[in-house]
C-alpha cells in the first residue's frame, strides 16, 4: 500500500493549496462575517447572497468565471500579470484561489455563528474600562470568536483538500502544479490499470477527512473548555 | 456635584430624569423594575445616548447636547459594575482585573492592584476563570475590575440582584468597606430598600421614568412617594444618630437623633460614639396624647405633630417631630379623631425597642485602611 512519488506529490500539493487557501480567506472571511453580523448598511443582504453564491453555483461555473476574470487576458488576471507578473491560471496559486472561493461561504458561516454568539454586553464592559473600537475587537471580540474561526478554518481546509470542479476548470490538471488529490484520483480512474492507485488515493482521502473531523472536534472542545462553555 | 438631566424616548417608554447629588457618598437610584434605573446609568456611562440632556460629574461635562459634547464611553472613565458581572470568559481573574488597569495610564490612581486584591479578598481567585466562580465572587471581581480602571465615578447596576441572601452577604460588607475607604462618588441602582438603607447617603426615587423624590435618606424617607413604592409595611423614617451611652447592665444603648431626640436600642455590639442609622417603621409607631405609664415600651418620645395626611378611606399618615428628628406614623382615622390629633399638638410616640433593633445599620464600624487619609462618608459630615 506504499504511495508512489506522484501520489505523495499530489498529497503535498493538496496541503499546500489548502493551507494557502485558508490563509488567504481568513482575514476576508472575518471582515465579511463582521459586516454581515454587525453592519447596518444598504446592500447587506446582497453581500450575504453574493458570499453564498459558490454554495449554490455548480463548481464548474465558478471555475469558468474565475478563468474569465483571472485568466491571462481577463480584466483582473491581465492586470495582475502586467503589474506584478502574477499568473493565476494553470498555477498552484490559482488552485489556492479557486479552493478559497469555493470554501469561503463555509468559513463565513462558521464565523458568523460564533460572532452572533458573542455577548455584546462584554464589549460594552470593555468600553467602560477604556477600550476603543479596535482594542475591543482584538482583545474581546476576536478571542471570543475563536471557536468559530477555528471551526471555519478546519472546515474550509477540509473542503479545499477535496475541491474538484472549480480547480480543474480554472487551473487544469497539471501534475506537480495543480494536481491535488481529487484530481489525481480522477486521472487514476481515467488511466487503464489505475484501479490500485485510485483505491489508494481514495483511502488516503478518507483518512484525511476523518482525521480532520477528529482534529476539529478536539480543538472545539479545548476552546469551549477554556471559555467555560463546556 | 453630580448633575444629571436627561430625556430619552424609546417606544412607549419615556425617561425624563433630573437629579443633583453631592459627590461624596453613595447615591442610590431606587425604584421598581422597569422604572428606568438601568437606562439612567447606561446614559451616564455613555452606552446609551439621550435625545437631549446634560451630565456633569465632578466639574467634568460628560455630555451636553446643547453644545454637542458627548464623550464616548471609553473616554468617560466611568466604572460600571453590571448586574451580571460581565467578566471576560477567556481571561483569568487576574487578567480581568488588569484589563482596566492597563488602560488607565496617565490617570491619578485611586487604588493600586495589591490593595484592591487585599480589600476584596481576591488573592485565592486570581488564577481562576470566571466560569468557576460563584455569583458573589464574580461580583467582587467585577467590582475590582471597574475600580482598577481608576474611574471618576462608580456605577453599580443592581450588583446584588441576581444573588441569594447568603451570597449578598459575601458582597455587601466589601461594598461598605469600599465606601469607607475610597473618596469616590458611587451611583447605586437598586430595587431593594434594605440595600439602600445599608449603603446610600443620598436617595433618588424613580417612578415611570421620572424622579419623584430626591434628597438625603432621612428627608426622602418621609416622602409619601417612597411609601408608594416600598409599600406601607416597609415604610418608615430613616434616622441617623450617635450612641451617647451604651449600658451593659440594662442592655440598652441611648442614641441621640436630631438635636434633642433620644432613641433606646438594644446595646449589643454598640459602643458610645458610634454613629448609626435606624429605620422606625411607620406601622410600629403608636401615638399617645399623654405620657405613658406602666408600659413595657422603652421609647416614649415626646414631641409634636407636624402634619396629618389622610391615606385612603380609613387611614392617616402623621409626621411627628421628636427633638428635631422626624418620624412617620400610620394610624387609623378613628384614632386620630379620638386623640384629637392636630398639627402642632403635643404627642408621645411609642416605639418598641425590639422592633428597632433589626433596623440598625452601623455607619462606621469598619476602620478605614491604614496609611491612607481616612475618608468617612456619612450624611452627618455632609451636614
Amino acid at each position: 500500500m506504499a504511495l508512489t512519488a506522484a501520489e505523495l506529490e499530489a498529497l503535498r500539493l493538496s496541503f499546500a493549496v489548502a493551507a494557502r487557501s485558508v490563509l488567504l480567506s481568513l482575514p476576508f472571511a472575518t471582515l465579511i462575517a463582521w459586516l454581515l453580523v454587525r453592519g447596518r448598511f444598504r446592500g447587506r443582504f446582497a453581500l450575504d447572497a453574493f458570499v453564498h453564491l459558490p454554495l449554490v453555483l455548480p463548481p464548474v461555473v465558478v471555475g469558468y468565471l474565475l478563468l474569465v476574470l483571472f485568466g491571462r487576458r481577463g480584466p483582473i488576471g491581465g492586470w495582475l500579470y502586467e503589474a506584478f507578473g502574477i499568473q493565476l491560471a494553470f498555477t498552484t496559486a490559482g488552485a489556492a484561489l479557486a479552493t478559497a472561493v469555493m470554501s469561503f461561504p463555509l468559513m463565513v458561516r462558521a464565523m458568523r455563528l460564533s460572532l452572533e454568539a458573542v455577548d455584546r454586553g462584554l464589549e460594552d464592559a470593555a468600553r467602560t474600562l477604556g477600550a476603543g473600537a479596535l482594542d475591543r475587537f482584538a482583545t474581546i471580540t476576536l478571542p471570543l470568536m475563536l471557536p468559530g474561526i477555528l471551526a471555519g478554518a478546519v472546515t474550509a481546509f477540509a473542503a479545499s483538500l477535496g475541491e474538484f470542479g472549480a480547480v480543474i476548470t480554472f487551473v487544469s490538471n497539471i501534475p506537480g502544479e495543480t494536481q491535488t488529490l481529487p484530481l489525481a484520483l480522477y486521472s487514476a480512474i481515467q488511466t487503464p490499470g489505475g484501479d490500485a492507485a485510485a483505491a489508494r488515493i481514495a483511502g488516503l482521502s478518507l483518512a484525511l477527512g476523518l482525521g480532520g473531523l477528529a482534529l476539529s472536534e478536539w480543538l472545539a472542545r479545548r476552546v469551549r473548555r477554556r471559555l467555560g462553555q463546556a | 456635584m453630580i448633575h444629571v438631566d436627561v430625556a430619552l424616548r424609546r417606544g412607549e417608554f419615556t425617561l425624563e430624569a433630573r437629579f443633583e447629588a453631592p459627590e461624596a457618598g453613595v447615591v442610590a437610584l431606587f425604584g421598581r423594575s422597569g422604572c428606568g434605573k438601568t437606562t439612567l446609568v447606561n446614559l451616564i456611562s455613555g452606552l446609551l445616548r439621550p435625545e437631549r440632556g446634560r451630565i456633569e460629574i465632578g466639574g467634568e461635562t460628560l455630555l451636553d447636547t446643547a453644545s454637542g459634547r458627548c464623550l464616548a464611553p471609553e473616554a468617560r472613565h466611568v466604572g460600571y459594575v453590571f448586574q451580571d458581572a460581565r467578566l471576560f470568559p477567556h481571561l483569568s481573574v487576574a487578567e480581568n482585573l488588569h484589563y482596566g488597569l492597563r488602560r488607565s495610564r496617565g490617570r491619578a490612581h485611586i487604588i493600586e492592584y495589591d490593595e484592591m486584591v487585599a480589600l476584596l479578598a481576591l488573592a485565592p481567585l486570581l488564577d481562576r476563570r470566571p466560569h468557576s466562580l460563584s455569583g458573589g465572587e464574580r461580583q467582587r471581581v467585577g467590582l475590582g475590575r471597574a475600580l482598577l480602571a481608576q474611574p471618576r465615578v462608580l456605577l453599580l447596576d443592581e450588583p446584588l440582584a441576581s444573588l441569594d441572601a447568603a451570597r449578598r452577604e459575601e458582597v455587601l460588607p466589601y461594598l461598605e468597606a469600599l465606601r469607607l475607604r475610597l473618596a469616590l462618588p458611587m451611583i447605586y441602582v437598586s430595587h431593594a430598600f434594605d440595600e439602600v438603607l445599608r449603603l446610600a447617603t443620598h436617595l433618588v426615587v424613580l417612578e415611570a421614568g421620572r424622579v419623584v423624590a430626591q434628597g438625603s435618606l432621612n428627608d426622602v424617607s418621609l416622602e409619601p412617594a417612597l411609601t408608594a413604592i416600598v409599600g406601607a409595611a416597609a415604610a418608615g423614617a430613616v434616622l441617623e444618630g450617635q450612641v451617647f451611652e451604651a449600658d451593659g447592665a440594662t442592655g440598652l444603648a441611648r442614641v441621640r437623633v436630631g438635636h434633642a431626640g433620644e432613641l433606646r436600642l438594644r446595646a449589643s455590639g454598640m459602643a458610645a460614639g458610634a454613629r448609626l442609622r435606624v429605620q422606625v417603621l411607620a406601622r410600629d409607631v403608636i401615638l399617645s396624647d399623654r405620657a405613658p405609664a406602666g408600659l413595657s415600651v422603652r421609647n416614649a418620645l415626646h414631641g409634636h405633630v407636624v402634619s396629618l395626611e389622610p391615606q385612603g378611606e380609613d387611614a392617616c399618615r402623621a409626621l411627628v417631630d421628636i427633638g428635631g428628628a422626624q418620624i412617620v406614623a400610620h394610624l387609623t382615622r378613628d384614632a386620630v379623631a379620638e386623640l384629637r390629633l392636630h398639627a402642632g399638638g403635643e404627642v408621645w410616640a411609642l416605639v418598641k425597642t425590639v422592633s428597632l433593633r433589626s433596623q440598625v445599620f452601623p455607619l462606621d464600624t469598619r476602620a478605614p485602611a491604614p496609611a491612607t487619609k481616612p475618608v468617612t462618608v456619612s450624611a452627618h459630615e455632609q451636614g
